[in-house]
C-alpha cells in the first residue's frame, strides 16, 4: 500500500477555502471572493461585456481559478477537490460576471460539472439570463472520435480559456463567442501520460497505485483509467506513443499550423518536459507541422501526480489572434 | 404495522439518515477508490453535516420543508455528480409529500418513483450503467409491488431491494461517470452511489420501524 502523504496544509477540510483566500491575495487586487461561495470574479467587468465563467472542482491549480484575469474568465465557481462546484455556486458567480449581455459557460466534460453547470443554467434562464455552454472534450484517451460526448476535458481547457477569453474582451456577441469557442474546441486534442499518483487531502489516500517501474498512458485527471499500463520507457518512446494517437484523431497533417502545449500534472520537472518538447518538435518536423506558439508549463495539475500531457489545437487566422492576445493572471502569466 | 409517519418522526428519521452516511464515510471513500476518484464518502460528508446543520438551525415546518433542506443542503454543499443526483432524490421527496402532514405507504411509494424518473433525467442514465439509479430503480418498484397501507414494510422492501441493487452493479460495466473509462476492469466492483442509497434507506427503515 501507498505512503501517507505528505503536505502543507492546515485543517485538510479548509484546504479549498483557505486556498481561494490565498488566490484572491496572490491577484493584488484585481479579483475579489464571492462572500459565502467558493467563487472568484474580477473586479472590473465592462458594461455590456459578454462574460466568461469558467470552473470545476479545485485540485488541479492553477485550474481553474488561475485562469480569471485580463482577457481570461471574468470569474470561476471552484468546487471540492476533484468535485464540481455546486449549483448555487455557479449561479452566483455567474450573477457576478453578468453584464448584461450573455455569459459563456466553459468548463471541463464531466457528469457533476454538467449537471451542476445545467442546473444553473436553468435557474438563470428563469431569470432572464442568456447562458450558452461549451463543454472542453480534448482528452483522446477517454473515447474513440464517434464518441466525442463520453470524452474529458484535461489540458485543453488551457488553451480553449484563453481564446474565449479573448473572443469575450472583444466581441461583443454572445453567439458570436460561443462560435470562436466552439471552433477552438473542436480543433483541440490532448493525450498524457501518469507516472506516478496524486492524492486527495481530506481522505490522505492516493487516488490510484501504480507500481514503481509502471507509467499509465492515457490516464485521466482524476486518475481514471487510461488505455494502456506498461513499463517506463525513455521518453522519445514515450512521446511517440502520445503523439501519434493525438496526431491521428484530428488528423493534424502537413501545413498546420498549431499551438503546442506540454502540461506538467503536477511533479514532474521541467526538464523532463522539454525532452519530451524536443522529440515533439522532430516529428512534427517529419509530419510538415509548423507549431505557431509554444506553451511549456504547470496549468492543469492534479495534486502531486508525475506526468505530463501534450496538447495540439490547430489554428486558422481567427483562433490565432485570440491566442496571441495579451492576457494575465495568477496561472498564466503575470509578467 | 405503522401507518403514518409524522413531520417530528420525518425529521428523526432524517437526522438518523444523515448520521448513517456520515459514519460510513470510509466505506464509501473505499469503494469509490476502487472505481472512481476517492470524493464520495466525504463529499456525502459534506453534505448531510449540512443538512443536520439545517434540520437544528430552522426546524422544517412540514415534510415538504424537511426533504427540501436536506436536498438543497446536499445540493449545495456535497459539489460534483453526487451532490447533483443525491440533492434531486430528497427534493423529489419534497414533492412527493407536498401538502401532507405524514408519510404513507402510499406517498413513500410515489417519492422513489419521482426520485427514479429526476435521477434518470437529470443525469442522463439509464438502468444498468452501474449508477445509483441500479439502487434507486429496483427500490422504486419494489416500495409500488409492496401495496398496502404498511408505511414501514413498503420501506423495508425497498431497503431490501436496494441491498440487492448494490450487488448487481458489481457486476455491471461502468458507462458512464469517472468509472466509464475502467471498462472491464469495473467488473466485481459495486457503484459507491448505490452503496449510498442502500445506507439511507436503511436507515429509514430502521427509523420507521422504531416509530
Amino acid at each position: 500500500m501507498s505512503k501517507p502523504t505528505k503536505k502543507i496544509l492546515n485543517d485538510p477540510r479548509k484546504a479549498v477555502s483557505e486556498m481561494i483566500d490565498g488566490l484572491v491575495l496572490a491577484n493584488d487586487g484585481a479579483v475579489v471572493k464571492l462572500p459565502d461561495h467558493d467563487a472568484i470574479v474580477k473586479k472590473e467587468i465592462p458594461d455590456g461585456k459578454v462574460a466568461l465563467l469558467i470552473g470545476g472542482g479545485s485540485g488541479h491549480e492553477p485550474m481553474f481559478h488561475g485562469f480569471v484575469g485580463k482577457n481570461l474568465g471574468d470569474g470561476a465557481a471552484c468546487g471540492q477537490i476533484f468535485a464540481a462546484p455546486s449549483p448555487d455556486t455557479i449561479y452566483e458567480a455567474a450573477k457576478a460576471v453578468d453584464r448584461g449581455n450573455g455569459i459563456l459557460f466553459l468548463y471541463g466534460n464531466y457528469a457533476g460539472d454538467n449537471m451542476n453547470f445545467d442546473i444553473a443554467a436553468e435557474m438563470l434562464e428563469d431569470d432572464g439570463i442568456d447562458v450558452r455552454t461549451v463543454r472542453v472534450r480534448d482528452d483522446v484517451a477517454a473515447a474513440p472520435p464517434d464518441r466525442m460526448d463520453d470524452r474529458r476535458g484535461i489540458a485543453g481547457d488551457v488553451l480553449m480559456i484563453k481564446i474565449a477569453g479573448g473572443a469575450a474582451a472583444e466581441l461583443d456577441s454572445l453567439d458570436e463567442v460561443e462560435r470562436v469557442t466552439r471552433k477552438a474546441g473542436d480543433n483541440v486534442r490532448t493525450m498524457g501520460v501518469a507516472v506516478s499518483a496524486g492524492s486527495i487531502p481530506e481522505t490522505g489516500k492516493l487516488t490510484f497505485e501504480l507500481a514503481d517501474d509502471e507509467i499509465e498512458i492515457g490516464m485521466g485527471a482524476h486518475g481514471e483509467a487510461g488505455i494502456a499500463r506498461q513499463k517506463l520507457q525513455p521518453a522519445d518512446e514515450i512521446t511517440d506513443q502520445l503523439i501519434e494517437k493525438i496526431l491521428s484523431d484530428l488528423p493534424f497533417g502537413k501545413g498546420d499550423e498549431v499551438a503546442l502545449l506540454i502540461n506538467n500534472l503536477g511533479a514532474t520537472t521541467m526538464m523532463e518536459m522539454l525532452v519530451v518538447n524536443r522529440r515533439l518538435r522532430q516529428v512534427f518536423d517529419e509530419h510538415g507541422i509548423t507549431v505557431h506558439r509554444t506553451l511549456v508549463g504547470t496549468w492543469l495539475t492534479v495534486q502531486e501526480m508525475a506526468g505530463f500531457s501534450v496538447t495540439l489545437m490547430k489554428l486558422d487566422d481567427e483562433l490565432k489572434h485570440y491566442l496571441d492576445m495579451p492576457a494575465s493572471s495568477v496561472g498564466f502569466s503575470n509578467m | 404495522m405503522v401507518k403514518k409517519i409524522d413531520r417530528d418522526a420525518t425529521v428523526a428519521m432524517l437526522r438518523s439518515v444523515a448520521n448513517d452516511v456520515i459514519a460510513n464515510v470510509d466505506r464509501l471513500t473505499d469503494a469509490d477508490l476502487a472505481t472512481g476518484d476517492g470524493d464520495h464518502g466525504i463529499g456525502m460528508r459534506r453534505g448531510f453535516e449540512a443538512a443536520l446543520e439545517s434540520l437544528g438551525s430552522k426546524p422544517p415546518e412540514t415534510i415538504e420543508d424537511a426533504f427540501k433542506q436536506v436536498g438543497m443542503a446536499i445540493m449545495s454543499k456535497t459539489g460534483g455528480a453526487a451532490g447533483a443526483v443525491f440533492g434531486t432524490v430528497f427534493r423529489s421527496g419534497a414533492k412527493a409529500f407536498a401538502g401532507e402532514d405524514a408519510i404513507t405507504a402510499e406517498s413513500f411509494a410515489a417519492f422513489l418513483e419521482e426520485a427514479q424518473a429526476a435521477v434518470a433525467r437529470r443525469g442522463g442514465v439509464e438502468e444498468g450503467q452501474k449508477t445509483m439509479l441500479d439502487a434507486v430503480a429496483p427500490a422504486a418498484r419494489a416500495a409500488k409491488a409492496c401495496g398496502g397501507n404498511d408505511v414501514s414494510a413498503v420501506i423495508a422492501a425497498a431497503s431490501e431491494a436496494a441491498d440487492k441493487g448494490v450487488d448487481a452493479t458489481k457486476e455491471m460495466l461502468a458507462t458512464t461517470g469517472k468509472a466509464r473509462s475502467l471498462g472491464e476492469r469495473s467488473i466485481g466492483h459495486p457503484d459507491p452511489g448505490a452503496i449510498s442509497i442502500s445506507i439511507i434507506l436503511g436507515a429509514m427503515k430502521n427509523a420507521a420501524e422504531a416509530s
